[in-house]
């Protein structure tokens, strides 16, 4: 187990170095952030100082290793946009976004398994073709225009939830949650939704087919022969093996979950770590931009890692393979 | 933060005894983007600048009309030619309780023409500021400087004991790494003090009971929510959530127009679109040898090939402003005359360019941004549309704003898009001295393309120290009648402003498109 934490941060490592390379060569080709930072009319020599006191006339490897160098000491340097240090800002924003993934996340899991399981166990059902149907739409609509749709209906015709922003939030200090006010929830409902929706017909459709499967499978055969009652079964044996890869596919979609709110944060006016790099990349504010995708592709390795350590607890073959067989 | 409801409540209270009596009115604005910070002197995003406006005041202010009035300042005079002496208004307090007085005005002027000063290049001449008493400020120029006002308009005043007291006397470096106190707290003489503010989700400004000015506004609250999407800003101000948005996506003007309750503004504004040419001697097009467009006759003809009404019908919805010059009629420099819009005509058009030696056309490159303008790559399209008709073939790449306007600086392409409000200034003489003088030095900064004409570039000097309004008038006129007769750019139009609010908001429109709240009503 330590040796196999020890292989995974190495490789968190490995892949954050790869992350920023690729983002500083990107950055090359988003723009002058000059151009944002001074008036138009800004005289030539005034471009030159500023390029030169921001260290941008420096070769790309020297700005690289600067960055590396900086940023192992947690230093991220101060965002071209803000004036402020790009670690504060994402902190800052973090909460936004960490509280809007859980509860789509979770939104994601309480409909997506139940209505998998019920469409595996009435196949035939009309409400089953019809969460089908419904689910195939959930995957091939562009969530933007779920989310404008849900504003429509929701804000501007119904006028019950307010179509921006993240209401009153209360300050804890070290977090800002949106839990505690009437407000806060309200704003919480539609992004959610929109930013559930996607994951939630995936996990569905998921839970169906494996569940089939598995139904189809011997041992549930055999049990059933044996008269075991049909709640048992389906609760006890047969959803226990098919949450297995379910719980695969759904730790890399949380990370994809991370990713996808950027699109929800930007239509909402959320602001979270997404938005922020929004802003950044139209603003060509490179350390904003490096800063996210190092810290985004830490968050995808430190889920992949409680994934993989997850299945070696749910799934008892693994476990097998290393420690040596006992009875049997 | 503590729960908004409580403050709410407790701010409410306060205004409404101060008041005497007179209903709490919120304005809840709606814009398209945040404000950078709050301190005015750390950058030139003119949105910010001018909603810090609520808060901070400087010495002189433009009216509704876009004129000088005085601010903090009471009266001027230029005491010679490179000295003007301000007299300051006596009785001001700054939001914390301070008196305002001639060492605030020394220790801004000082702050925003600082060496490290991002504004530094909005205040250029600016030497030096000297205390003469209590009440009366010198300001010390490089020469004779007519456009000092309107600078002085953007050099917002702060308290000189408040930036000692927390060690923002210098401008913020953002080199150092560390935040500044002034971009997260502000502490001015305006109509408004600042409340509280989360980036990209709110700020919030509160009245100022104690401001110097009548107050022509009913407003007790400001909140500005910054909302960068245009569909869900809309939907904001749809379903009530919002008094004004701010701009208002052209293409939504209709739906806002049929909602009971709620109007659009709109209006010409001061920006002048308008597209720049490589004069040099070789084209970036690779098909094209040489460089037609060098040629003053090749740039008269392609004028007959636009047609102006088509680009405001089609394009701009009818609300734009068809310019034959290349400032909006409200910019010091405007001439009827030189405004004439030239006739859309293909036939001649194509005759004078056979004339010119290109009966069978040419070829360019054209480059425009695609997130800078209003709809400003369909105007490239259908511009390079117009052009194809008189045989010019314009290779058109529509790109973001941060590479167009790289590339357009660097001369890498035949014809680019360029938006030109003259602001701060609000004078010809910003475009006279960026975009018309011969590139070198300070002037020229804006004219990649190379146009040279040594009577333009002697009658843009003598602009700049002339302070005599009426000859400074008629020379800069005289710059530009040269400057159209040789086709140095080829002007567009004036973008239109769309703001939208509800009917029962009152505000003028600008047409520096900045709203101005304290002259804002709800009833």
């Amino acid at each position: 187990m330590f040796a196999f934490l020890i292989r995974r941060i190495i490789q968190a490592a490995l892949v954050m170095l790869v992350v920023a390379s690729i983002a500083f060569l990107m950055f090359r080709f988003l723009g002058d952030p000059i151009s944002n930072l001074l008036p138009e009319d800004a005289t030539v020599q005034d471009r030159t100082e500023m390029r030169e006191k921001m260290g941008l006339n420096d070769p790309v490897l020297v700005q690289y290793g600067r960055f590396i160098v900086d940023a192992a000491q947690g230093d991220f340097g101060q965002s071209y946009r803000n004036n402020r240090p790009v670690s504060d800002l994402l902190a800052e924003r973090f909460p936004a976004t960490a509280e809007l993934v859980l509860v789509a996340a979770s939104l994601a899991l309480a409909l997506g398994i139940p209505l998998g399981i019920y469409t595996a166990l009435n196949p035939r059902g009309w409400l089953s073709q019809g969460l089908q149907v419904i689910s195939l739409l959930g995957i091939s609509v562009p969530t933007f225009v779920t989310g404008i749709l849900l504003i429509l209906v929701f804000s501007v015709s119904l006028g019950w939830l307010p179509s921006f922003g993240r209401g009153t939030v209360v300050d804890l200090g070290w977090w800002t949650t949106g839990f505690l006010t009437v407000s806060g929830l309200k704003a919480l409902i539609l992004p959610a939704i929109m930013l559930a929706l996607f994951q939630m017909t995936l996990i569905m459709r998921l839970v169906r087919a494996e569940m089939l499967e598995v139904l189809r499978a011997d041992y549930i055969k055999f049990a059933k022969a044996r008269g075991i009652p049909n709640r048992m079964l389906h609760f006890k044996y047969a959803l226990k093996n098919t949450l297995i890869p379910v719980m695969t596919i759904f730790g890399l979609q949380l990370g994809g979950l991370i990713a996808f709110a950027i699109i929800t944060e930007t239509v909402f006016q959320w602001p979270g770590m997404g938005f922020l790099f929004i802003q950044a990349v139209n603003f060509t504010d490179v350390p904003v931009m490096a800063a996210y995708l190092v810290l985004v592709s830490f968050i995808f390795v430190v889920i992949n890692t409680l994934v993989d350590l997850l299945y070696n607890v749910a799934d008892p073959r693994l476990r097998a393979e290393r420690t040596p067989a006992r009875g049997v | 933060m503590t729960p908004r409801n409580l403050l709410f409540t407790a701010t409410s209270a306060l205004a409404l005894a101060c008041a005497g009596g007179a209903q709490a009115e919120t304005f809840r604005l709606g814009t398209n983007g945040d404000l950078y910070g709050l301190d005015p002197h750390s950058m030139t995003d003119s949105f910010t600048v001018s909603f810090l406006n609520h808060v901070y005041e400087a010495l002189v202010r433009y009216d509704a009309d876009l004129k000088i009035e005085p601010a903090l300042a009471t009266s001027w005079e230029q005491i010679d030619e490179t000295t003007v002496r301000y007299t300051l208004r006596e009785g001001i307090k700054f939001h914390d309780g301070q008196d305002f007085s001639a060492e605030d005005v020394v220790a801004s002027v000082k702050r925003a023409a600082h060496e490290d000063s991002p504004i530094r290049g909005n205040i250029a001449g600016l030497v030096d500021a000297k205390m003469v008493d209590e009440m009366t400020v010198d300001l010390m120029l490089d020469g004779p400087n007519p456009l000092l006002n309107n600078f002085l308009t953007n050099v917002l005043i702060f308290d000189s004991s408040w930036l000692e007291e927390h060690d923002a006397l210098d401008p913020i470096d953002a080199q150092k790494g560390e935040e500044g106190y002034t971009t997260s707290n502000a502490n001015g003489t305006g109509p408004f003090r600042f409340e509280s503010r989360t980036p990209d989700a709110q700020t919030v400004l509160t009245i100022n009971s104690g401001w110097w000015d009548e107050p022509q506004h009913n407003l007790t609250r400001i909140e500005l929510n910054p909302i960068n999407s245009d569909a869900t800003r809309v939907a904001a101000m749809l379903s009530g959530e919002l008094d004004m948005i701010f701009p208002s996506p052209l293409q939504d003007a209709k739906r806002i127009e049929s909602t009971d309750g709620m109007h659009v503004l709109e209006a010409p504004g001061l920006r002048a679109i308008m597209m720049g040419i490589n004069m040099s001697d070789k084209s970036n097009n690779p098909n094209q040898d040489g460089n037609p467009l060098q040629k003053t006759e090749v740039r008269q003809a392609l004028v007959h090939a636009i047609s102006y009404d088509l680009l405001r019908d089609k394009i701009m919805r009818g609300k734009s402003r068809n310019l034959g010059g290349l400032v909006a009629p409200q910019v010091p420099g405007f001439d009827e005359g030189v405004d004439a819009i030239p006739a859309y005509d293909p036939e001649l058009a194509k005759k004078m360019l056979a004339d010119a030696g290109y009966p069978e056309g040419f070829s360019l490159n054209m480059n425009c941004p695609n997130d800078r303008y209003v709809n400003d790559a369909a105007i490239c399209q259908a511009l390079a549309a117009m052009f194809a008709r008189v045989g010019v073939k314009a290779d058109l790449t529509a790109e973001t704003k941060a590479i167009h306007f790289e590339r357009a600086r660097a001369n890498e392409t035949d014809m680019f898009m360029l938006g030109w409000a003259t602001l701060p200034m609000l004078d010809g003489y910003s475009v006279l001295s960026a975009m018309l003088h011969t590139p070198g030095g300070q002037m020229g900064t804006w004219n990649p393309g190379g146009y040279s004409n040594p009577e333009v570039d002697r009658l843009t000097e003598a602009v700049a120290t002339e302070l005599d309004a009426e000859k400074r008038h008629e020379m800069m006129v005289e710059a530009f009648r040269i400057a159209d007769d040789e086709v140095a750019w080829l002007p567009l139009h004036a973008q239109p402003l769309s703001w939208a609010a509800r009917d029962a908001v009152k505000i003028p429109q600008t047409a520096d498109d900045k709203p101005r709240l304290w002259l804002a009503r709800i009833e």
